[in-house]
């Protein structure tokens, strides 16, 4: 989802670099042209996975999660002693496109990966997908959210949460229906994934016939007031602000303390972090609405399958499971699924990947011909005593 | 629209003076140097950053976490400007002795200057990113995720104008940088180090023929302009509460702008910049919607620069009287 | 400088060589400089090769940086430089024309289908048409002032072009369409793509490789013209203007024409490495325009020495490629980054290639941009010269 405000200036955001397996590429001098979705360089009884986003920048924190769901998976399944084991290597694209692409050629060409998890964010997916497409192999995002992905007729690109298109309109019933709201103030932040879900929120709406007003603000300043002012004199039911936390909380703030505090203030899945709470401030947030196509389990869970992995994740990595941890540990299932069946190169992988349905930590997984998931769950979170907790469903949330 | 206008004119007023106080303050040290030194130094932005977190600082030391009142609030806040100026001031002197002094020494080119501060510009941004907010503020891989200030001050109504309120807040940060700027005014019309300054931007050869010491002249220069951004950092963390490693970047050109637009080098000149793009980023906001505010300051300032080329106020520090 | 220090004597050692070099090169027979010249074009097309990987880049794939960044900022860098290093503007938002170049592309490209060979074109006239645009009202400023303003120009193109959604708003233009192939290229009966495995004009997603031999041409190109026009009439026009202006215009230089015009070639270089950026980028969107970009560029062309292309060019190299090389210090290397800018400039203020003539200057004590604090002497230094005055 995430393009690069914090790339705030590409060349500068800074990065750890590949901390995985990138010694292997001894036989420099051979590969001019890359091997056909290649499975034939790595060690035999080992095959390789990518995992690429942003590692190390400003939105690490949603990029993190998926990782760790990723390895988690992967060490359960090497721990079996299979005969084929996985490597997963990570790529830090630091959510910048053009690195993301010179990442994804050194996947392909010198460490010769057979399937990728990610591109994290949609605009480096946006260019990093074709070129996968060309090396034909067989990708799986799980915070990808831009609807306009899935319209290229790519066959080798999936990803295993709903688009914008599925959670925009979610949100947007979920605020005429559940929150019968008569008058909403729909503010983006003009970034490539804030603007199309607002607009899709917005498009809701009007189907609704909801009164909307709407702005924009720009995520890199820190006073909002215009914006503000104009929420001020509109007197909305309820704001829906498409962007990520670090403006939202701001912007949550800001809206309060000009008396703006009757109105519902909604937010996406880039919202759906606790730095909104941090920003904003505990009391602030209270009651603030966040809607995510990704399912965090709660604590008090009973589904036995979503607590073991609940269970084993805080076992790992001493942390409740968070933002889109489910849909990476579902995304690296897929393709320990393929190898489980005796599928070792990218092709046959990518064959069995429009095969699969299986029941997911965060869903039942099964592709569509254009690499969206089929099921279309979108879930509503709210803040409730300085912490996020899950409401429900979007067409059945109900406040409580 | 004009209908909108007149209903957010008087709110987007007060935002505008407050916001527009922060840019004049932070603009003054643009200014100051350019009027001594004919160089932009591009790493004031980093010095404005680096005041954000001295203050910030204070509140985290003490381990404050709720709002407070009376003596403990002001002595506080006064505590919180203290080290933002100490931090800026610090900074920027160790900018002048490292990264611009060697540079005159060598007789180098200002593009050479240019260069050198967009080093140091960068090279603050990742110590603090990398080193400074993980160890000292204690936040482990959190070096580049805005950092919250916590409520501090209550932000009680003070009056209201036409039915729109205005809070103490906003009132503080517009009070305290004007009186900032009151005492710098005096500073530089009235004491001995001020005529040094308004002579050598003047005649640097003739101020020297006449026993300025140029070096401490310009220490001075980098001293002033440093402690302003430091007050501008900590009026910005009181009123926005929150500040990260990257905060200084928008701030600074917007500063710059502002410097340019009231005439760089000199000093009401800034005061003047900052105030109209403060007041004018919100009003065209109104008409043309918040994401062309930028756009909107721009625009401003290149037709002011067609019609004045030397800003609003005209270029010189000698001249204004300043 | 009383005292001498190990650094300074390294220093002017490594400046005598530079002279020798040169001094050399001034003598050299036409043939030779000829064979060095093909020799310098074929080196560049064998750059890419895989074998130089591994110590070039070993955790990005070396071909793919070569085109971006390390060939891209080189040849913005040429254009910078005709800009700043030539005429002596300082221009803060060079990278305006690198996105109306990309934006050319990618908008005729996916709206109106044409051809790249003719958007290249089309591109280059539109952009020197921009940078005319832009140039004719606000040339008259001098100095710090055009600094400024172009900034701000920069940013206008980046936020309208985010803020406008005919032109995709904040998603950018996806689909832009390659260069024509030509598939199995064939030289004297040698099939090229068997041969050396590289299909030299086959323009792809996953293959950088022809990208790359196209913005080597483009560069060889762009250099002859630089070169040539530094040489002749408006070479001198633009020294005098950058020495200084008025004098220039005294003397008969039509000053603000001339300034123009290297505005508008600087832009013309800037957005035709756009066009064939974007041919190559499939997508691009206006977060790709930072600020950030330009100062790089600034940077590149200053580090590597102002006014001299074969410096300029090393510059542009040094700063894309040291930060993809040494991913492996991780975090650190922007900061080392930030770092070294500073030290070089402090130890070599003219740049590491420096032109004689900007050499000189420096010598002098009055640099061709105005030396920093021109007026102001250096702290023990030049105080008692002024005084002997």
């Amino acid at each position: 989802m995430r393009p690069k405000t914090a790339r705030l200036g590409g060349v500068l955001a800074a990065g750890v670099a590949l901390t995985l397996g990138l010694a292997a590429c001894g036989d420099g001098g051979t590969e001019a042209t890359p091997a056909e979705g290649g499975s034939s360089a790595a060690a035999p009884g080992t095959i390789k996975l990518g995992f690429m986003g942003d590692l190390t920048g400003a939105n690490a924190g949603i990029v993190i999660p998926p990782r760790n769901g990723a390895k988690l998976v992967i060490n359960e399944y090497n721990k079996t002693n299979p005969a084929v084991k996985i490597e997963l290597v990570e790529y830090d694209s630091q959510a910048d496109p053009s690195k993301a692409v010179a990442l994804a050629q050194q996947a392909i060409k010198t460490d010769k990966i057979v399937g990728l998890i990610g591109p994290a964010f949609s605009g480096e997916s946006a260019q990093v997908a074709p070129v996968l497409e060309e090396a034909k192999l067989p990708s799986v995002s799980a915070s990808a959210t831009n609807a306009a992905l899935s319209a290229n007729g790519w066959k080798y690109w999936h990803r295993v949460l709903p688009s914008d298109n599925v959670q925009g309109p979610g949100i947007g019933d979920f605020i005429a229906t559940g929150l019968a709201a008569k008058h909403v103030f729909v503010i983006d932040d003009k970034s490539e994934y804030g603007k199309p879900l607002a607009d899709a929120v917005k498009s809701a709406l009007e189907a609704k016939s909801v009164k909307l007003t709407t702005d924009s603000l720009d995520p890199t300043e820190s006073d909002f007031s215009s914006v503000v002012n104009k929420v001020a004199a509109a007197k909305p039911d309820a704001i829906f602000f498409g962007g990520y936390y670090a403006a939202g909380g701001n912007l949550l703030k800001q809206l309060r303390d000009k008396g703006v505090k009757d109105a519902k203030f909604l937010s996406g899945d880039g919202s759906l972090d606790k730095g909104l709470i941090d920003g904003a401030g505990a009391a602030n947030a209270e009651g603030a609405l966040v809607g995510c196509p990704c399912y965090i389990a709660t604590p008090d869970v009973t589904d036995a399958k979503v607590k073991a992995f609940a269970d084993s994740y805080k076992a790992a990595y001493s942390a409740d499971p968070a933002i889109y941890a489910a849909e990476g540990y579902d995304a690296a299932t897929v393709f320990v699924e393929a190898i489980k069946a005796g599928n070792t190169t990218a092709e046959k992988i990518n064959e069995f990947i429009a095969t699969v349905d299986f029941a997911g930590v965060s869903k039942q997984v099964k592709f569509e011909a254009n690499g969206e998931v089929s099921a279309k769950d979108i879930y509503i979170y709210q803040v409730k005593d300085g912490a996020i907790g899950l409401l429900g469903k979007a067409n059945e949330a109900k406040l409580g | 629209m004009l209908n909108d206008f007149i209903n957010q004119f008087w709110p987007a007023t007060i935002d505008g003076l407050a916001f527009g106080s922060i840019y004049a303050l932070i603009a003054l040290g643009y200014t100051m140097v350019y009027g001594v030194l004919r160089l932009i130094n591009f790493a004031h932005s980093e010095v404005f950053m680096i005041g954000t977190f001295g203050a910030m600082l204070v509140p985290f030391v003490f381990g404050i976490n709720s709002p407070l009142t009376g003596i403990a609030l002001v002595g506080v806040v006064v505590a919180m400007i203290l080290a933002g100026m100490l931090a800026s001031a610090g900074t920027a002197i160790a900018l002048e002795r490292i990264a611009y002094r060697p540079l005159r020494k060598r007789g180098a080119s200002r593009l050479a200057a240019l260069i050198s501060a967009i080093g140091a510009s960068i090279f603050l941004q990742e110590l603090f990113a990398l080193l400074v907010i993980p160890e000292v503020f204690n936040r482990p891989e959190q070096g580049r995720i805005q950092m919250a200030l916590p409520r501090l001050m209550e932000r009680s109504e003070l009056f209201s104008i036409f039915g729109h309120p205005v809070r103490i807040d906003q009132i503080f940060v517009i009070l305290a940088a004007i009186g900032m700027m009151i005492a710098l005014d005096a500073l530089v019309n009235r004491s001995k180090i001020g005529r040094g300054i308004r002579a050598t931007a003047q005649n640097p050869e003739a101020a020297v023929l006449m026993g300025v010491d140029i070096n401490r002249i310009v220490r001075m220069t980098f001293l002033i302009g440093g402690g302003m951004a430091g007050v501008a950092g900590a009026l910005y963390l009181i009123s926005y509460e929150n500040t990260h490693y990257f905060v200084g970047f928008l701030f600074g050109i917007k500063a710059f702008t502002a410097a340019v637009l009231g005439g760089i080098g000199n000093l009401r000149g800034a005061l003047v910049g900052g105030i109209t793009l403060g007041l004018v980023e919100n009003y065209g906001a109104i008409f043309f919607g918040s994401d062309w505010k930028h756009v909107i300051s721009f625009t401003i300032l290149v037709l002011v620069l067609m019609f004045r080329p030397t800003g609003i106020l005209g270029e010189s520090l000698q001249q204004a009287r300043a | 400088m009383n005292q001498k220090n190990p650094l300074a004597g390294f220093r002017d050692g490594l400046g005598r060589f530079g002279d020798a070099v040169h001094d050399r090169w001034l003598s050299t027979p036409g043939w030779q400089r000829w064979v060095l010249y093909v020799l310098l074009i074929v080196g560049a097309l064998l750059l890419p090769s895989e074998s130089l990987a591994p110590i070039m880049s070993p955790y990005t794939d070396w071909a793919t940086i070569l085109f971006f960044p390390i060939g891209t900022y080189v040849v913005l860098a040429i254009g910078l430089n005709v800009v700043v290093g030539q005429a002596g503007l300082l221009d803060l938002g060079f990278v305006a024309f690198y996105a109306v170049g990309g934006y050319a592309m990618a908008l005729i490209g996916t709206r109106l289908g044409w051809n790249f060979w003719l958007i290249l074109v089309v591109g280059i006239g539109i952009c020197a048409l921009s940078g005319l645009t832009l140039g004719a009202p606000t040339l008259r400023l001098r100095g710090d002032y055009l600094a400024i303003v172009t900034l701000g120009f920069g940013e206008i193109i980046r936020i309208t072009a985010r803020n406008t959604d005919e032109i995709g708003g904040p998603n950018g233009i996806r689909g832009i369409p390659h260069p024509p192939s030509i598939e199995d290229f064939s030289l004297f009966g040698v099939n090229f793509s068997e041969v050396f495995g590289v299909d030299p004009f086959k323009y792809g997603n996953l293959n950088t490789h022809p990208y790359y031999y196209l913005l080597v041409a483009l560069a060889v190109i762009v250099i002859i013209l630089v070169k040539r026009w530094e040489k002749s009439r408006v070479g001198r026009a633009w020294a005098a203007i950058r020495e200084d202006e008025d004098a220039a215009e005294v003397m008969g230089v039509p000053t603000f024409r001339f300034k123009l015009l290297a505005f508008a070639i600087g832009a013309s270089i800037g957005g035709a490495m756009g066009v064939l950026w974007a041919a190559k980028s499939i997508s691009i969107n206006p977060n790709d325009f930072q600020f950030l970009l330009s100062a790089t560029i600034l940077a590149a062309v200053v580090m590597g020495g102002s006014g001299n292309l074969p410096g300029v060019m090393l510059g542009a190299f040094l700063v894309a490629w040291l930060p993809e090389r040494f991913r492996g210090l991780q975090e650190y290397r922007m900061l080392i980054f930030g770092a070294v800018l500073v030290a070089l400039m402090i130890f070599r203020p003219e740049g590491l290639l420096p032109s004689r003539q900007r050499k000189a200057e420096l010598q002098e004590g009055t640099g061709g941009m105005g030396t920093l604090g021109a007026e102001v002497p250096g702290p023990d230094s030049q105080v008692e010269e002024v005084a002997s005055k």
